[in-house]
């Protein structure tokens, strides 16, 4: 007999496993009470009040901020109840721009589905908001403050988790909206394009910003070849928004989708990965061998940590890796190759990231003045050109990359999850090259979604102290120990919580669905016959090739030195 | 110069020389120097009194010194008397005789008459129904009155703590330190049954042994001086007459609850509360009353003071700690409650300012003695701001369970200028209204739950028969909507609504059904919104419709305001039977409404007319009339 | 404004009130108090030094009623807009305000912070229209010389005041 504590929950005894409120636990029994304002990873807010419950005594609590006690009994679902929810909907909609159909989150909106979930009918009072305020300076998302319902989601995650303090609540009550600091575009705050605000968004206020029409524009002109690559985190998401179960490798149906659309060529960005791997993991050698204050080394894969660095810590931007990002360095490469071609080449980049939008308009990327990556497109846009091209996409058969950038590895697919590039580089740099010595550097706690990892690992016979964090919020932490006198030789950093597999451009779906996708992209590793980077037979004939002598140029870069132009 | 206390005996001993240095001034001048009589000139009469008393050679002291000054005139700027609209007070010891309305041009007769020679100046005395009421007690705003927390207002000088010990300041918390244990302390409080001066009424004792119970080594007392509500000044009274007492009470709930830091967080409207705060505090810390190891008892107790930025939500808990952290003054959830989680997340004692200016008075006569004013479950007094169409408006103190008919019949003087009681607005825009029916129902906590109002803060509006309630209403929604932090939906999103409903029925364009949905609309702010501000936003609303829904209903359905208040709703109409047809009218007229002929009748169109009621003044012959 | 001088005013109420979260609204009351208002070009480095977003400073600095974020002049002026005082001819008096001060709809202070215009939607002081208030105080029945008439009284009030 165990004695485990239970409540009722609408007259039905559920166990209460240490869970922190009673939202959890009413969820996890099976109903799916309505909250704007809840998330897991954000601290309590306790404002859009839809998760109220009705206790024994007819009082009313809300079930995000109330502990579950034994003994407890609530009801979820009673007359005062729905009639209270149906009024703070029917609030919240008096003043929202209530276009439905062509807005961006349409079909993915919370407000949406919950005035059908209650049969809201009519709104009883005018809308008095002021005309539209869009704001899509930025090259990452575009805001409409009249689509806002003040949840403060994104508040709270730019603040909370990201730490980079971008938005923030302005002014109070009805006038109360979200706001840079004197109501600056996002262009000129803080904001490092991290699109986590757009994935926690429950309406259209944040959105992710839309380049699907340019593409098509790029794909309908005859005299225009349109290139693409596909990053790894991409391959484990998208079916999810096609009803495939998380997690699942859809890489070849993703092909054969882009293929289908018009793509005259179609890379796998884990092959610009290799690349990363043998640059970073040299850079990595060559300033373990010097020591001091070059260490530790930064990762340089993710842009929106890229620009945290800059406006945050500009004076480590000497310990960030001079590496280009893996779909900087293919885009390079790729714009080499095609500069044969006589046709106008466009290069499209898929990626889970709203970032790399912003990475691929940085002038250190934009070679006279042209950038390497014309267009980058988030997964889901993606998933919206694949629905455009009536394409059933569960039913296609799945198809393989072009050639001649056929060949990639385990370790460049890897990078798409927290701990992969780490992961990768060691890799390449273990002495120890058995497929045991794989699976035991799977081990040394690289792997795993936490936001802070921290190892340490033998190189060439000494120790190396590494950490791999997720989430700005964390990074800043650790730079904070570094600061406090903590030693480090590397440090790999993902802006979104989990990596890539968890960008604010991916399908949104569940936590516990998003967590599968990095099962997903372990067992893509798995699947390749080829584990190390520097056994790509590809990277022996790019190095001796198109980049024999230009390595520095096409591959690495120096953040820092464009900044004083751009902010001085 | 203060002597630092460095034992239980210093204190003594200090206490018996001030009160012997008090009891050596024979005569006072107490000048009122709340911000009522301040703004009505009495400090430059206070000046005035001294120059004169100088040029005649008179001697006075204006500090209390810890030596005593024998035969010398006592000159002291006083806390808040509560009579603020007969100001300046000047009060005259030891006779006890309040002069009102004191003019500079007065000054030279007092120092002649009263002081020298020791005369009562009638012209200055107030005076009602041919009755001369000589001595303040006698004056019926202060028969009817039990003076317990306020009893120090008006009568000492409340920047000097020499004049607090004089009076056996201090001697609570000194029990405290010495005789009495934390646990025997809020035994005392729980004993006395002190609930909250702030509105909750939930038992300070209660609270206090909940903050004490937490194993959090560090903990903090925090006093709420945040009275925003309109019409409200209890608080600031004492924080600004009696500020030593406040104090006491604070030091004694962290010596309680074991906690060695408190802030007080004041209204920036209250400057001058705070400035009295500040000296206070640096007066006890000069005196080693705060600091380390006061009086050697090994307790330690600092002060801090916050001032408020403009925002009335910070008089929530949540909120006024949130501010006090120095962010926006948003409330937040709960659990976990203040005293587990409050002030920069710590254990945290949180009551207003007369709860603890309470406290030394339950320390020093006894739990048994409080329990014995006012009604058992509400011990105690209550001091209310008394405002609105009354005869004595002003600040008073009752015990609870006093009637509203002796308030404000008795102590109020009755209704101004004949008219006729409507309704009382009581706790401001947190609270309802009560009518006739409710003039003999006891004002505490628990009745006036019951009724549907609240006490608030204890601000009591008094409204007459020509007060429109539908506008009563608009007014507190107006105030609390602009007020709502915006966090919670139904506060922000409702409030609003219900503001633009009651808009526009004192607009003429109420709505059928425009009564349930504002009725529809306050049920689920009440039972959902996030705060205690938000719960009783709309309070205002449903008890007026609850009392006056005729006068809604006049509003929405017949386009009329019994009370003819709403200007929109004004018909202004010209008899044409005493219009001479001079056209100044329609001269007057701003927006070209009034037209006719020289000489005869003019008529107004109602559909120009914006009812600015100009031609009602213009019009030499009355013609003109408003309904 | 001389930015080395604000810095050295900043700094001294940042020393006083403390370089921390906790200290944000009393130093931005002490900034108020100095400027009587909050000037953005020290937002930056106030944020810096309390170790918080400049949108969070922001978020607070909008909060409170308190804090204002334009510069007032010495002299409020606002010129009633109501319907009464709009066809008794307001809106020329607003202009001949504006036009002697050198103001604008847009910029509704002038460079010497003497003189604020603003215009309000109604005073409910309808029968003496048109009417402006000078920092509260109401002047009925304005025309516009009456109003230049006032500048110049002001303007000389002043000066008196800044001579005695």
């Amino acid at each position: 007999m165990t004695n485990k504590e239970t409540m009722l929950i609408d007259g039905v005894p559920v166990e209460i496993n240490g869970e922190k409120n009673l939202l959890e636990l009413i969820r996890k029994a099976g109903i799916s009470l309505p909250t704007f304002c809840y998330h897991s990873e954000l601290s309590v807010y306790g404002a859009c009040r839809m998760c109220m419950v009705e206790n024994e005594r007819g009082g009313l609590e809300a079930a995000c901020s109330t502990p579950p006690r034994a003994g407890m009994s609530i009801r979820t679902n009673t007359e005062r109840l729905r009639r209270y929810r149906r009024v703070i909907l029917e609030l919240l909609l008096a003043n929202h721009c209530r276009d439905c159909t062509t807005c961006e989150n349409n079909g993915q909106c919370k407000l949406q589905s919950l005035a059908k979930r209650f049969n809201i009918e009519g709104v009883r009072f005018p809308n008095t908001a002021e005309k539209p305020l869009i704001e899509n300076s930025s090259v990452s998302v575009v805001r409409d403050a009249h689509k806002c319902i003040l949840c403060g989601d994104c508040v709270r995650m730019c603040n909370e988790v990201q730490n980079v303090g971008a938005i923030d609540f302005a002014r109070r009550g009805s006038k109360m909206t979200i706001s840079t600091a004197f109501d600056v575009p996002l262009a000129e705050s803080p904001c490092v394009g991290c699109g986590q605000c757009a994935a926690v968004c429950p309406t259209g206020a944040i959105v992710v910003k839309n380049d699907v029409e340019k593409v098509w524009k790029a794909l309908d002109d005859k005299n225009t070849r349109v290139s693409v690559q596909i990053a790894p985190a991409v391959r484990v998401a998208l079916g999810q928004a096609f009803g495939l179960p998380g997690g699942e490798n859809s890489m070849g149906k993703i092909v054969a989708a882009l293929r289908r659309m018009g793509f005259d060529s179609i890379f796998d960005t884990s092959t610009g990965a290799d690349l990363t791997v043998l640059e970073e993991s040299g850079e990595l050698a060559a300033r373990l061998e010097e020591g001091g204050h070059e260490l530790p080394l930064f990762s340089s894969c993710c842009p929106a940590w890229v620009r945290f660095c800059e406006t945050r810590f500009p004076e480590l931007l000497p310990n960030v890796s001079s590496c280009k990002s893996p779909m900087q360095m293919f885009a390079a490469v790729i714009r080499e190759q095609a500069r044969a071609s006589s046709r106008r080449h466009v290069h499209v980049a898929v990626m889970p990231c709203t970032a790399k939008k912003y990475e691929a308009r940085r002038s250190e990327f934009c070679p006279d003045g042209k950038p390497d990556v014309d267009y980058v497109l988030t997964t889901q846009e993606l998933v919206r050109m694949i629905r455009e091209s009536n394409l059933i996409f569960s039913e296609l058969e799945p198809e393989a990359v072009d050639m001649p950038f056929g060949t990639m590895t385990g370790a460049g697919v890897i990078f798409g999850v927290t701990g992969g590039v780490t992961e990768a580089v060691l890799r390449r740099l273990a002495s120890d090259k058995s497929n045991s010595g794989l699976m035991r550097l799977a081990y040394t706690g690289v792997r795993g979604l936490e936001g802070v990892k921290e190892t340490t690992v033998e190189v060439g016979g000494k120790p190396v102290r590494i950490a791999m964090v997720s989430g700005l919020g964390n990074a800043a932490k650790l730079i904070e120990r570094i600061r406090q006198g903590e030693h480090f030789d590397f440090v790999e950093v993902m802006a979104c919580p989990g990596g890539c597999i968890n960008g604010a451009g991916q399908p949104f779906v569940p936590a516990e669905e998003k967590a599968q996708r990095s099962a997903g992209l372990y067992a893509a590793d798995k699947l390749c016959s080829i584990k190390r980077s520097e056994e790509n037979p590809l990277m022996m004939s790019l190095y001796g090739g198109i980049l024999k002598g230009r390595v520095h140029e096409l591959l690495h870069v120096h953040y820092g030195a464009g900044e004083e132009e751009r902010h001085g | 110069m203060l002597t630092m206390l460095k034992t239980r005996a210093d204190l003594d001993a200090l206490r018996e020389r001030c009160a012997a240095a008090a009891r050596a001034e024979e005569k006072k001048i107490l000048v009122c120097a709340g911000t009522g009589c301040v703004s009505s000139g009495s400090l430059d009469i206070f000046d005035r009194l001294r120059e004169i008393m100088s040029e005649k050679g008179v001697d006075c002291t204006v500090e209390l010194q810890e030596e005593p000054h024998e035969h010398a005139v006592g000159m002291k700027k006083s806390g808040c008397h509560g009579f603020c609209e007969m100001g300046p007070l000047v009060r005259i010891e030891p006779q006890g005789w309040l002069y009102t309305r004191v003019r500079l041009s007065d000054c030279e007769e007092i120092v002649e008459r009263t002081i020298l020679r020791g005369e009562h100046i009638e012209r200055l005395a107030y005076q009602k129904d041919g009755t001369v009421h000589k001595e303040q007690e006698d004056i019926p705003f202060y028969k009817k009155q039990t003076r317990l927390v306020l009893e120090h207002c008006g009568h000492i000088d409340a920047t000097s703590i020499l004049e607090y010990l004089a009076i056996g300041g201090y001697t609570a918390f000194e029990k405290a330190l010495f005789d009495l244990s934390p646990d025997d302390i809020i035994r005392e409080v729980t004993e006395s049954n002190l609930r909250g001066r702030g509105g909750g009424g939930f038992p300070a004792g209660r609270k206090w042994s909940q903050v004490q119970r937490q194993k959090e080594p560090v903990k903090y007392v925090v006093c709420n001086g945040d009275e925003g509500d309109p019409g409200a000044f209890m608080d600031r009274s004492i924080m600004e007459g009696d500020p030593h007492r406040m104090l006491e009470g604070m030091m004694i709930a962290g010596r309680a609850c074991g906690a060695s830091e408190g802030y007080i967080y004041v209204r920036a409207e209250y400057p001058m509360a705070v400035s009295r705060l500040q000296n206070a505090i640096a007066q006890a810390e000069a005196c080693g009353l705060l600091g380390r190891d006061i009086l050697g008892s090994g307790f330690d107790f600092t002060l801090h003071i916050s001032r408020g930025a403009g925002a009335f939500v910070c008089g929530e808990g949540s909120a006024l700690t949130a501010s006090i952290e120095g962010k926006r003054g948003m409330p937040r959830v709960k659990p976990p409650r203040t005293v587990e989680h409050g002030l920069f997340d710590k254990p945290t004692v949180l009551n207003n300012v007369e709860t603890y200016a309470n406290v030394p008075l339950i320390l020093n006569r006894g739990a048994a003695w409080y329990k014995s004013i006012g009604p058992e479950n509400s011990p105690g007094t209550k001091a209310f701001a008394l405002t609105g169409n009354i005869v004595n408006t002003g600040l008073i103190e009752v015990p609870m369970g006093t009637t509203l008919r002796e308030i404000i019949f008795d102590i109020g003087g009755g209704m101004r200028d004949g008219g006729e009681f409507k309704a009382v607005q009581i706790g401001g825009p947190s609270g309802g209204c009560l009518t006739a029916e409710h003039l003999d129902m006891p004002l505490d906590f628990d009745s006036l739950k019951k009724a549907g109002a609240m006490i608030g803060s204890g601000g009591l509006v008094v409204m007459d028969q020509h007060t429109c309630m539908v506008e009563v209403a608009r007014f507190f929604m107006n105030f609390t909507q602009n007020e709502s932090c915006g966090k919670c939906v139904p506060c922000r999103e409702g409030t609003r609504r219900m503001l633009e409903i009651l808009e526009r029925i004192v607009a003429g364009n109420g709505r059928d059904g425009d009564i349930e949905l504002l009725l529809e609309l306050a049920d689920t702010i009440t039972n959902t919104a996030l705060c205690g501000l938000g719960k009783s936003a709309a309070l205002p609303v449903v008890s007026t419709i609850k009392n006056f829904r005729s006068e809604y209903e006049a509003h929405i359905y017949e386009k009329r305001c019994p009370t003819g208040n709403c200007r929109k709703l004004r018909r202004i109409s010209i008899d044409p039977k005493l219009c001479k047809g001079c056209s100044k009218c329609s001269r007057t007229c701003p927006a070209g409404a009034i037209s006719g002929v020289l000489k005869q009748p003019f008529v107004i169109d109602p559909d120009k007319c914006i009812k600015c009621g100009a031609c009602v003044e213009a019009c030499p012959f009355h013609a003109i009339k408003e309904d | 404004m001389n930015t080395h001088e604000m810095y050295q005013t900043a700094d001294a109420i940042l020393d006083r009130c403390g370089r921390e979260q906790r200290s944000v609204i009393a130093v931005l009351q002490g900034i108020q108090e100095h400027y009587r208002y909050l000037p953005r070009e020290l937002f930056p480095y106030l944020a810096e030094q309390l170790g918080v977003s400049e949108a969070r400073l922001y978020s607070v600095a909008t909060f409170y009623e308190n804090f204002s974020l334009d510069p007032k002049g010495h002299f409020v002026i606002k010129v009633c807009d109501g319907t009464a005082c709009h066809v008794r001819k307001s809106i020329p008096i607003l202009e001949r305000l504006r036009s002697d001060l050198g103001l604008s709809d847009k910029k509704v202070t002038t460079d010497d912070l003497l003189f604020t215009v603003e215009t309000v939607s109604c005073l409910g002081a309808c029968g003496l229209a048109p009417v402006i208030t000078v920092n509260d105080k109401v002047h009925p029945g304005m025309t516009p010389d009456k109003a230049s008439e006032l500048i110049k009284q002001l303007r000389e009030e002043l000066q008196n005041a800044d001579n005695a």
